[in-house]
Parts: structure tokens; C-alpha cells; sequence
């Protein structure tokens, strides 16, 4: 148990190594250096992951420091790692994403200096700094999901926050994505405040940040009651699960936190793929799968968390219907998906969560990249209203695209359906208060999943080729919905940045004439379909994964929460489990989705226009976002700066210096006029002999006596 | 270590280098001036290290000690030590100056002597500050520092700055009168002693000690400086030239708060725990008020002299909840934040040498067209942001932990320095680095140089090392913090 695996460091510090020389010397090296040398850090990452792996697999657990961060208070703060099957699953989730998207980058980036004016030197080896920090975002990931306590935990937390920052703001010159940025990692640090008071009342109360050592405490935390409102006691298991959930909330982007991740659409689409769907979202799942020692004791954290992730799978879902820009689309699924994860959490269900976020891992990055192929072979098109038809150019995207969304629906027998349905199962059988909300609103969000899958599949691919029509009116530069919510208040200070004409001013030399699609080069579609197998293939895995003890000791599951066990028992193998599926609900519910898109987007495509018209205020909505955005820049942006200005005007300037300060202010004046007289300009040296005076006056005078 | 007086040439090689170059006289010998200048800084460096490789972290009691009588007929002594409370601050201070006569090179192109060597007498005398242990001595020193700093704002400054260096200095000259008259009330009831070990021990009654702490209270906040007596600072930066500016916020500020720590909690312990929810509170309002008012402002050094203001609440905030990783957590603060407000100030500084403009809004899209200086201004951002691996973090989740554990909810009103923190900082960031070029200015930026490079790259490589491996800093501070903090749970009345 108290062991390092002698290959564990090198995981984590391969990429960095990458990172560093593509990053600091990218010039020297030149691109093909550079994407050399990270692929290759990263597959070192990927192997030795596979060999930790089989030594795991074969039921040993690692869990060492590696060096001593700092101690005060008693308390020792380490940097290490606990290697499990958790752990390790992650790290080939994360491994294995990362080496694919490094390879498609070499495509997707290949032309990157179009992005950026002609004399801005940030985009001169920018083809260089964007492999060093997807190379840097694999140490800062692999930190997190290996470090066996809450300081390297929150370490890895904002690091891959940072790189996010830094990615999504990749295209510097772009105003959208320089907003979109610090949005995100605003909205990620209201998480990170709850998420730091959760682990400062662990370190108060267990007196070590070390996993082993808090979950062994774990029945103290739940036996404590605090009163932080007096007159209301609280476990204080509850208090500590929900601050750490609200980290989560902001890192995998769940209701009402979830506003920054559509936005962060604005950063180059491997990274979408790499950080926004496959692996960094998914931090918050994993960390409460780690914590479900802890989670497992409080019943109020878990209905808080079930109740938080039914709301995102729903609502979230819908929103992805109005969408007109591809990559929006699949932004909105993986909120949806990010919800259901949550949703088992909360159900108890971790193995289900863990599963769903290993195979939406998969089949994600091939919707993000597949949409990634399209927007090239479109010359940085977006909007699907200019799309249509694609399938005849590009059969190797069109066909994985096809797959990922067919297992993003869950449909037997691909990936998604096996995961998915543990987890409708699962929610159905869970006792959590809250859980019977949560199975509505997730059985309901089936249907919009098929929908909104095979809408992009249909709206895209299908149907009349539309991109070589003139480019309409409004749908200039990716269309995004955004519009309608932000020409409302366009005039409001926190939009300076959002004018989305200039933003894209430069890249939209492909709209002009008409476009010839044609499919994407080898190094993109070499990972979309090496990523669609696993899409098709990962779910046959759930017999061993879920419920034959996969994860061990690595998951805890209270006896009283018993959905798993009781999945298990009824569980006859995978053919057993896929006919079992087409008799219940969400199989048909899927399919009566997708057979909607097919009404709608290959039958009667004049409909959609049509339903639009008549559903008015309920369009409006959807297309609004529910108003979030308006409302957290009118109420959160605003109101923030409102209260700078009067607590400086006011209190500064105000009271302070004009009530308190100003009598001596005056005096200050008046002595300064005097004092000005005398300056010749040479008082400095006056002074110097006086401070040398101090001391030898004092010294000769007071000696005196 | 074998015998030679390391606090005094800490002290006294800075101070009589200083006027070696003041003596290379006018501006015809600007170029000596400056490399003597460095030379002297360098050496000033270098003879602390010893000062930390000899020190002994397992022990509590005051090193490197120095007595010499000096007035004998009030028993004032040249008496010197440190603990592991004071140690770093001289080895901050001395690694800043190199720094700062560096930062000045080129910018400073009249009274180059003079310049130079009112930064090197001040950096020797606030060594003098951190290792004075004869309340005298201390403030002698105390008040000293004041007039190099009062100089460099008058008469390198902005075109405000005879306003702005009076400001400055009635504020903590008034302050620090109160000290004065507590100081010579204490050495009466000591029965005529200057020693500030006696009067550690020396019981006070506590209506005593609490008028004691308010007048240290006079002086030290104005320093700190503690809302609401900081309004001298943002005014005292925005003229300041950028040495000044980096000298005020890594060193000057740490003056106040170190008071706190060998003048009020040791002397009066009793009223320190008594007056603690007054501190709390004023730091609090610091840490959330000036984090508001910093988002509004239009002038980038207005807008990170506010941040060091909500960055110092941190400090006072540690020390008053009276607990290790509190206490501990604001002396990493104090270092970090040397680092990274210096580096803050820096990079304003490369900006104004280049453009001469402050505002926030003659600016945008500075990377493409300085993309090295972007990197650093973006990386010293985040230390201000607190991000976790930089040293801007370590400080503040320690100071978090430590309120947390005295009172959830300070700690919650602490940690919303996690979302203030970075919307202020990031927001300029945007505003400043990001985007498209915004004008010619702009355009025309050429990237930092050599010079330029090796200061901030020195400043980010100690932010980044004492982010990733602060060990070696709170590892000195135990045994002192450890027996500070005994001390002050003990009534001495």
C-alpha cells in the first residue's frame, strides 16, 4: 500500500517535459519538432499508464509522497500519489484522449497562422505554444487524477483551469474569446471558493489533507454537528461534501455554474474536444467518485448533487436543440452528459458515472473532432444552416460523427447506451431523496439526446447542400444564438468585447465564395476513427467494470444505497442487458428522438422553421439560454463594478480622504507651497547628511553627560 | 559565521556603498554610478545568504546577535539578531535591491548617482528595521527609511509628486509619533530599558497594553497600510517612479506588519486578543472592500497598489486569528507578495518606460507585439491571482485554512479573494495584454530586452520555485511563530 510505483512519476512528467521544450524553445525546434516531441511525451504518458495498469489490474494499490510541500499548523502538506484502479482508469482516459488529439492538431492547426493578423507576433509560432500547452494541460490533468490529497488535488484543479484559460483565449486577437476566457475561469473560481472552504474545514477537522488519513475520519465528520447559522445544526459531512461539490459544479460545469463552458467554444476545437468534453469537465466527477467515503455519509450532499445534475441533463439538453452552430451543439450535449454523470453520483452510482465519463470520453471527442473536420473542410464554417449534404465530401468524418452520435443517444449497441443506461437505472433504484425528480427529468432528457443528436447528423450532413449558397444575411460568422441575447443590451460596458463582426473579421475568407468540402487529411481522421472504436466498443465492457468489482476499494458504497448491488444481481451479460434495453423506456425514447430529427431534418425540413415561428416565447427562451448570460453580466458584472465605484467614490475618496484626510490635505497643500520655494534641487543630499546626522548627533549629544 | 557582524554589514555595506556613488558626483559619471551601484547591491546580496545558510530553524531565540553600547546614558544600545520571523525579510530586501538598481538602468537618466544611492541607504537601513532588537535602534531606523522614500517620490516622481511625498510622509510620520511616546513610556515601566526582549517579558497591566497597542496600532496600519488609512498608497505609487513603486510595495509595506508581530503581540498580548475581532474586521474590509474598489480602477498602478492593499489584509488577517498556519500563512504572504507586486509594478513600469501612459485603456493587445513581456505579465498575474504552483498561493491557502479553522465564515469572507482577486487582475490583464493592437502606441512596442528579461525572469523564477516548493520558507518560521504564538496565549498581567 505505502508504495510509489517506480514508473509513476514519469506519467505525469513526460507531457511536461513536452510542454516545456515546445514551449520555451518552439522557435528553435521548429513545428514538426514540436509536435514531435509532445506526441512522444505523451505516448510515454499512454504506455506507461498501460503498465501501471497491469500491475494494478493484478490488485495492488500505490500510495506514496513524493516530496514534502510545506508543513505549519501540524499539519504535513505533500505532493504524491494513490494509484488504484480509479486512478489508473483515469489516466488511460486521459492519456489516450490527449495522444489522439495531439496527432489531429498536426491537421487542425496546420494552417493556424490564417487565424491571426499578418503582424502580431503571438500568432507567430503559435502552431508551437498550442502543443506545449496541450502537452501542459496533460501533466496538469494527470496531477490531479493521480494525487493522493487535497492540496495537489486543488493544484491540478486550477492548473488545468489555467491551461483552459489560456486555450480558450488561444486566438488572443479575437475579442469573443478573450471574454469567453475570463469568463471561464471566473465562473470556475465561485466554484474553487467553495471547493477551497470544503478542504480548509477538512484540514480543521481532521488535521490532514492526505485521502487515506480523511476518509478514516470520515465517521467523526459525519458524527459533528456545526451551527454556521445559529440555530440550525448541520452535520458537518454535509458541509464538507457540498463546499467540495460546489468545486464541481464549476469544474464540470453544472447548473447554475455551467455558463462558461458553451463559451468556451471560442478556443480552437481540439482543445474543445481534449479539455471541454473528454477530460477536464469531467474532474468534478471524478473527484466525487473519490470522495464517496465521504459523500456516502451525508444524504443531504447527495440529494443536493442528484437534484443539481437532474436540472443540468434536462435542461441543458434542450437548449442544444436551438443551436444552429455545430460546435454548440455538442457543447450543449456534454453539459446534458455532465449532468447525467452528476445524476449517478447521486444516485450512489459512481462506477456508473465513472463508466459513462470513460465512454462519453470517447464518443464526444469524436462528435468535438468530427465537428473540428467539418469546420475545416469548410473554411472555419460553423453554422450548420450553411452545411447540408456533407456526407458525399467527407464519409470517413460522416461516419464517425454518425457513430458518436449514435452512441451519444444511447442506442444499443454502442458505448453510450451501456453507461446511460446503468445510470436511468440506477437514479431509478436510488433512495436518495430527490432521486424520483431526477429519473423524470433524466428519462425525459433521452428523448431530447436523440433528437439533438441526429439533428446535427441530419443538419449537417443530409438534406440540400447549402454551403455554396450566398452567405445570408445574419448568419455570418458561426451565427451564434449569443446574438439575440446580447443586441438586447448592447450597450452595456461588459459586451465591449463581444462584437462578434470584428472577432471573426479575419478568419471569414471562406465565406465569400462558394466552398468545395473535401475530406480531412490522415492526421485528422487517422484519431477520429481510432476514437469511434472504443465509441462502439468501450460499453461491452460493463460486466467487469460495474458491477464485478472493477474499481474495489478504490469506491465506497454505503450498504443503505444498494442500486448498484441490486444492477448487479439482475445483470445476464451484455446480449442479456441490450435485450433487456429495447423493452423499457429510454431505448424508445431515444429512438422516438432521433426518429423526430429524422421528420424534421430529412422529411419536412420546412417544418423546423415553421415550429419556431409558433413556439415564440419558448424558442426565445431556449435561444436566450434562460438568461443567465444577461443576468449574470447585468446583476454579477455589473453590480460588482457598480460597488467598486461607489465604495471608491464613496468611501475613498469620499469619506476618507474628503472628510477625514481633508483638513490635514490642506494643511499638506499649504506646507507643500512653502517647501517649494526652498527646493533647489539638490535637498536630496541635505537629507542624506540628516538621516547620517541622526545618528551622530544623537550619539555625540546624549553621550555628553 | 565565524565571528564576522553579518546583521551590521547587511546594515552598513549598503548604506556606505550608497555613498560611495553618491560621491561619483554629477551626471557626467552616470555610468560608474551605475555599475558601482550594482556592484554594491550585489554584494549587499550576497552577504545575507549566510544569514539564512547559518541559521538555526530549531530554535526560537534571536541569532547572529550584535551589542554595542551606544547611548549609554538612556541605555540605548546598538543591539542586533533575528529570528525566524525576521531572517527572510533581510534576504528579501537585499535580493529586491540588485533588482531595483537594475529596473532604473536606463529610465533614470538625471541625478543617476543620487538615485542609485538613496536606493541602496534605504535598503540598508530597513535592514536595520527587521534586525533591530533595541527599540531605539528601531526607530531610528524606522523613521530613516522614511526620507529615501520620500526623496525618490519628490524628486524622481510623477508630475504630482511633491503632493503625493508629503502625503506619504505626514501620514506615517503622524503615525508613528504615537509610537514614539508608547516607546518612551515603555522604557520608563521597564525601569530604563530600550531592550525589546525585557519588554517581552515584562508584565503590563491591560488598559496599558491596550492604549500600547493603539499607538503602535497608529503606526503600523498607516504602513500595512490597513483600511482606512491607506489612501496614501495608491497616491504614493501613482507618482512614484517604478523603483520606488517596487521598493514601497516589496519591502516598505512589510515594515507595519512586521511591527505587529515584535512590537504588539509580544508586548501586548493581552489587548492583542482583546482588540483581535477589530483587526479581523479591518482586515476583512481590505481583503473585500479594496478588492471592489481595485476592479474600478482606470490606472494600472492605482489598480495593483489596491491589490497589495487587499493582499496586506491577508497579512493582518493571519496574524490576528492567532493560530500557526494563520500566522506562518501571512509571513509567506509577505515574501510572496514582495515577489509579485514587485514584479507587478515591473512590468507596469516596462510598459510606461515605452508608452508613457498608465491607463488601462491606451492599451490592448500588448502580445502581439510583445509576446515575451505578455508571457510574464500574464504569469505574474496569476501569482496575483493566487494560482496554486506560484507563490501568490501559498500565502493565501494557508491564511484560508487558519481562518477557516478559527471561524468558518471569516474564512469564507477571506477566500472571496479567490473570485475578486482574479476579476480584477485578469480583467486589466484582458484589457491590457489580449485583443487585437489597439493603436499605434501599441504597434509600435518593441518586446523587453536583455535587462528587462533577467529581472522579471529572476522574479519568476522565485515565484514559481516558492510556489512549488515553499518548504524551505515556513521551515525557518516555526520555532519563532511557535513561540510567538505561546507567548501571546499567555496573560501578563
Amino acid at each position: 500500500m505505502n508504495e510509489m510505483h517506480p514508473l509513476a512519476l514519469y506519467v505525469p512528467l513526460a507531457p511536461l517535459a513536452g510542454a516545456i521544450v515546445a514551449g520555451f524553445f518552439g522557435k528553435a525546434i521548429g513545428r514538426a519538432g514540436a509536435h514531435t516531441v509532445t506526441i512522444l511525451g505523451v505516448a510515454v504518458s499512454l504506455l506507461l499508464s498501460w503498465l501501471i495498469f497491469q500491475d494494478v489490474e493484478g490488485g495492488k494499490t500505490y500510495n506514496a509522497a513524493v516530496y514534502t510541500w510545506a508543513t505549519s499548523g501540524g499539519i504535513r502538506f505533500d505532493v504524491g500519489f494513490l494509484i488504484d484502479k480509479l486512478t489508473v482508469t483515469m489516466m488511460l482516459v486521459v492519456s489516450f484522449v490527449s495522444l489522439m488529439v495531439h496527432v489531429y492538431t498536426i491537421g487542425y492547426m496546420a494552417h493556424d497562422e490564417d487565424n491571426w493578423p499578418a503582424d502580431s507576433l503571438a500568432g507567430s509560432h503559435s502552431y508551437q505554444r498550442f502543443f506545449a500547452y496541450i502537452s501542459l494541460f496533460t501533466f496538469s490533468m494527470l496531477m490531479l487524477v493521480m494525487s493522493n490529497n487535497f492540496l495537489q488535488l486543488f493544484f491540478g484543479w486550477e492548473a488545468v483551469g489555467l491551461v483552459s484559460y489560456l486555450l480558450i483565449g488561444f486566438w488572443s486577437v479575437r475579442p469573443t474569446a478573450v471574454y469567453a476566457n475570463l469568463k471561464a475561469f471566473l465562473v470556475n473560481r465561485v466554484g474553487d471558493f467553495g471547493f477551497l472552504l470544503g478542504i480548509g474545514l477538512i484540514a480543521a477537522y481532521c488535521g490532514t489533507l492526505d485521502y487515506v488519513q480523511v476518509f478514516a475520519q470520515g465517521q467523526k465528520l459525519a458524527g459533528t454537528t456545526v451551527e454556521l447559522i445559529p440555530g440550525s445544526a448541520w452535520a458537518l459531512i454535509s458541509v464538507v461534501c457540498i463546499c467540495l461539490f460546489i468545486g464541481a459544479m464549476g469544474k464540470s460545469a453544472q447548473f447554475p455554474l455551467h455558463v462558461w463552458l458553451p463559451d468556451s467554444m471560442e478556443g480552437p476545437t481540439p482543445i474543445s474536444a481534449l479539455i471541454h468534453a473528454a477530460t477536464m469537465v469531467t474532474a468534478g466527477i471524478f473527484m466525487v467518485s473519490r470522495m464517496s467515503p465521504l459523500f456516502e455519509l451525508s444524504q443531504a450532499a447527495l440529494s443536493f448533487v442528484i437534484v443539481i445534475g437532474a436540472i443540468t441533463a434536462f435542461f441543458m439538453a434542450l437548449i442544444a436543440i436551438v443551436q444552429t452552430d455545430i460546435k454548440r451543439v455538442v457543447a450543449y450535449s456534454t453539459l446534458s452528459q455532465l449532468g447525467y454523470m452528476t445524476t449517478a453520483l447521486g444516485a450512489s452510482a459512481y462506477s456508473a458515472a465513472m463508466f459513462h465519463l470513460a465512454t462519453h470520453a470517447f464518443f464526444k471527442a469524436v462528435l468535438f473532432l468530427g465537428a473540428g473536420s467539418v469546420i475545416i473542410a469548410m473554411h472555419h464554417e460553423q453554422d450548420m444552416r450553411r452545411m447540408g449534404g456533407l456526407r458525399k465530401y467527407m464519409p470517413i468524418t460522416y461516419l464517425t460523427v454518425l457513430i458518436g452520435a449514435i452512441a451519444n443517444a444511447g442506442l444499443p449497441p454502442f458505448a453510450g447506451f451501456f453507461s446511460k443506461d446503468s445510470i436511468i437505472e440506477a437514479v431509478h433504484l436510488a433512495t436518495t431523496p430527490g432521486a424520483g425528480f431526477a429519473y423524470a427529468l433524466i428519462l425525459a432528457g433521452v428523448f431530447v439526446g436523440g433528437f439533438y443528436s441526429f439533428r446535427l447528423v441530419f443538419f449537417a450532413f443530409h438534406g440540400q447542400e447549402r454551403f455554396r449558397q450566398a452567405p445570408a444575411h445574419d448568419s455570418h460568422a458561426g451565427g451564434h444564438a449569443a446574438h439575440v441575447a446580447h443586441e438586447a443590451h448592447e450597450a452595456h460596458e461588459a459586451h465591449e468585447a463581444h462584437g462578434h463582426d470584428d472577432a471573426h473579421g479575419h478568419d471569414d475568407h471562406g465565406h465569400h465564395g462558394p466552398v468545395e468540402p473535401k475530406e480531412s487529411p490522415w492526421v485528422v481522421t487517422l484519431p477520429l476513427v481510432l476514437l469511434a472504436i472504443p465509441a462502439i466498443a468501450a460499453g461491452w465492457l460493463i460486466g467487469p467494470v460495474l458491477f464485478g468489482g472493477y474499481f474495489g476499494g478504490a469506491i465506497f458504497i454505503a450498504p443503505e444505497h444498494p442500486a448498484i448491488a441490486t444492477m448487479a444481481k439482475e445483470f445476464h451479460g451484455v446480449l442479456g442487458m441490450i435485450a433487456h434495453g429495447l423493452q423499457t423506456p429510454p431505448f424508445w425514447l431515444a429512438l422516438a428522438g432521433a426518429a423526430t430529427a429524422w421528420y424534421l431534418y430529412i422529411a419536412r425540413p420546412e417544418l423546423p422553421a415553421v415550429i419556431k415561428e409558433k413556439s415564440g416565447v419558448l424558442a426565445r427562451i431556449l435561444e436566450d439560454k434562460y438568461g443567465f448570460d444577461r443576468f449574470n453580466d447585468w446583476f454579477f458584472a455589473g453590480g460588482a463594478r457598480l460597488l467598486g465605484r461607489g465604495l471608491w467614490k464613496g468611501g475613498d475618496k469620499g469619506l476618507i480622504d474628503g472628510v477625514a484626510v481633508n483638513g490635514s490635505a490642506k494643511v499638506v497643500g499649504w506646507v507643500a507651497s512653502l517647501v517649494r520655494l526652498f527646493q533647489s534641487g539638490y535637498i536630496y543630499q541635505y537629507a542624506f547628511s540628516m538621516i547620517i546626522g541622526v545618528f551622530v548627533l544623537l550619539t555625540l549629544w546624549l553621550n555628553r553627560a | 559565521m565565524t565571528g564576522l557582524p553579518l546583521l551590521s554589514l547587511a546594515i552598513w555595506l549598503p548604506i556606505v556603498g550608497g555613498l560611495l556613488v553618491l560621491a561619483t558626483g554629477s551626471d557626467r559619471n552616470a555610468g560608474l554610478a551605475r555599475l558601482l551601484a550594482l556592484a554594491v547591491a550585489v554584494a549587499g546580496f550576497l552577504v545575507t545568504l549566510p544569514l539564512y545558510a547559518g541559521f538555526d530553524a530549531g530554535t526560537s531565540a534571536m541569532q547572529f546577535g550584535e551589542l554595542r553600547e551606544w547611548i549609554p546614558r538612556f541605555n540605548v544600545h546598538y543591539r542586533l539578531g533575528v529570528d525566524g520571523i525576521s531572517v527572510l525579510f533581510i534576504l528579501l530586501n537585499s535580493f529586491i535591491t540588485p533588482l531595483v538598481v537594475l529596473a532604473g538602468w536606463k529610465v533614470i537618466e538625471e541625478k543617476v548617482a543620487q538615485y542609485m544611492a538613496a536606493f541602496l541607504i534605504m535598503s540598508g537601513l530597513m535592514n536595520g528595521i527587521f534586525a533591530a532588537l533595541d527599540a531605539m535602534l528601531f526607530y531610528v531606523f524606522f523613521e530613516a527609511s522614511l526620507i529615501p522614500m520620500y526623496l525618490i517620490i519628490g524628486v524622481w516622481g510623477g508630475p504630482n509628486r511633491v503632493y503625493a511625498a508629503f502625503k506619504f510622509f505626514l501620514y506615517t510620520l503622524l503615525g508613528s509619533l504615537l509610537m514614539l511616546v508608547a516607546l518612551i513610556w515603555l522604557f520608563f515601566q521597564s525601569g530604563g530599558s530600550f531592550n525589546l526582549l525585557d519588554w517581552h517579558a515584562m508584565p503590563i497591566p491591560l488598559e496599558a497594553q491596550k492604549l500600547l497597542f493603539f499607538a503602535f496600532l497608529a503606526a503600523f496600519a498607516v504602513k500595512v497600510p490597513m483600511w482606512p488609512v491607506h489612501t496614501w498608497l495608491p497616491d504614493a505609487h501613482v507618482e512614484a517612479p517604478t523603483g520606488g513603486s517596487v521598493v514601497l510595495a516589496a519591502i516598505m509595506l512589510k515594515l507595519g506588519a512586521y511591527g505587529f508581530l515584535r512590537f504588539s503581540l509580544p508586548i501586548a498580548p493581552d489587548a492583542s486578543r482583546e482588540l483581535a475581532w477589530l483587526m479581523i474586521a479591518l482586515s476583512l474590509i481590505a481583503v473585500v472592500y479594496i478588492g471592489f474598489v481595485a476592479l474600478v480602477q482606470a490606472d494600472m498602478k492605482k489598480l495593483i497598489a489596491y491589490s497589495s492593499i487587499s493582499h496586506m489584509g491577508f497579512v493582518t488577517l493571519g496574524f490576528f486569528i492567532f493560530n500557526s498556519l494563520g500566522v506562518e500563512g501571512a509571513l509567506v504572504q509577505m515574501i510572496s507578495h514582495g515577489f509579485v507586486s514587485g514584479a507587478m509594478f515591473l512590468c507596469v513600469g516596462v510598459l510606461y518606460d515605452r508608452v508613457h501612459s498608465r491607463q488601462i485603456a491606451d492599451y490592448g493587445g500588448v502580445v502581439n507585439t510583445m509576446p515575451k513581456f505578455a508571457a510574464l505579465f500574464v504569469f505574474f498575474a496569476m501569482a496575483n491571482s493566487g494560482l496554486p504552483a506560484t507563490s501568490g498561493f501559498v500565502g493565501e491557502f494557508m491564511v484560508i485554512l487558519g481562518a477557516v479553522k478559527h471561524d468558518f465564515w471569516i474564512g469564507a469572507a477571506a477566500a472571496t479573494t479567490l473570485i475578486l482577486g482574479a476579476a480584477y487582475t485578469l480583467w486589466m490583464v484582458k484589457r491590457v495584454v489580449y485583443g487585437a493592437t489597439a493603436n499605434h502606441h501599441v504597434a509600435e512596442l518593441s518586446d523587453i530586452g536583455a535587462r528587462e528579461f533577467v529581472v522579471l525572469g529572476l522574479l519568476a523564477l522565485c515565484v514559481l520555485g516558492m510556489g512549488l516548493y515553499p518548504f524551505p520558507f515556513t521551515e525557518v518560521m516555526h520555532a519563532s511563530v511557535d513561540n510567538l504564538l505561546k507567548h501571546v496565549a499567555v496573560p501578563k498581567f
